[in-house]
């Protein structure tokens, strides 16, 4: 398990080679990519910059990565938040599993994504054609991160 | 008790200032009354803090609900809901 938070991006391919180890008991990787739209709420976006609480957010991250590993049988995993100004198609976040079979590392990977939208401490602020704006959390989010407590 | 809070996102923009160093009367020991105690200073803090916007507290970098308490030497931060990912 390991976690990043990190200003520069990052490469998936080499990031995903490197969670399976070479280990020949993984038999499944899933991975989510999360990246910078160039519209949203029907504005155009020049750049979006990240902000987070820097003694918070490790430990924030591994908390999820730890009570994911409770929940499904998993191999290993790798969250990397950006933080900084970003702009359209730049990369934001890369959660990915790995495990022996596919159901447990889909889900696992949904839960970690799911979990970090909601307890991880960063916030999006976009800067649009009509000015600066901090993105407000969506209550979507609060259903997505409840699904897993039922 | 001496407390540091700090101040995230669209929170620390309004009151212009990341950080402070607090001393707290021995009655405030819980994160709504620390929420409370800052309304009390009125204008910007009135409305941040008399409960109308919803505003997540962390006590020692963990996330804290309304009831947690507050003891001597914590580092208590307010910040919007959080919009990582």
């Amino acid at each position: 398990m390991a976690v990043r938070v990190q200003a520069g991006d990052f490469d998936v391919a080499a990031e995903l080679k490197a969670l399976r180890g070479g280990r020949a008991d993984i038999g499944a990787v899933v991975s989510f990519v999360g990246l910078v739209r160039d519209m949203n709420d029907g504005d155009a976006i020049q750049t979006l910059t990240l902000e987070h609480y820097p003694e918070m957010t490790e430990r924030a991250l591994e908390a999820i990565e730890h009570e994911a590993s409770t929940r499904w049988k998993i191999n290993g995993s790798l969250i990397i938040h950006r933080v900084g100004t970003l702009k359209p198609q730049d990369q934001i976040v890369l959660v990915a599993v790995a495990s022996a079979h596919r159901e447990e590392a889909f889900k696992a990977c949904a839960f970690m994504m799911d979990y970090l939208k909601t307890k991880a401490p960063f916030w999006k602020k976009e800067a649009t054609n009509k000015g600066e704006r901090w993105i407000d959390a969506k209550l979507s989010d609060d259903d997505a991160q409840a699904r897993w407590e039922s | 008790m001496n407390i540091k809070v700090l101040y995230f996102a669209r929170i620390k923009e309004s009151v212009n200032y990341s950080t402070e160093d607090l001393v707290l009367p021995a009655n405030i020991a819980t994160v709504t009354a620390l929420k409370n105690h800052l309304a009390e200073r009125g204008d910007i803090w009135a409305d941040l803090f008399n409960g109308k916007q919803t505003i997540r507290a962390a006590i020692n970098h963990e996330l804290a609900d309304n009831m947690a308490a507050i003891n001597d030497g914590d580092e208590v931060a307010f910040f919007p809901p959080v919009t990582g990912g």
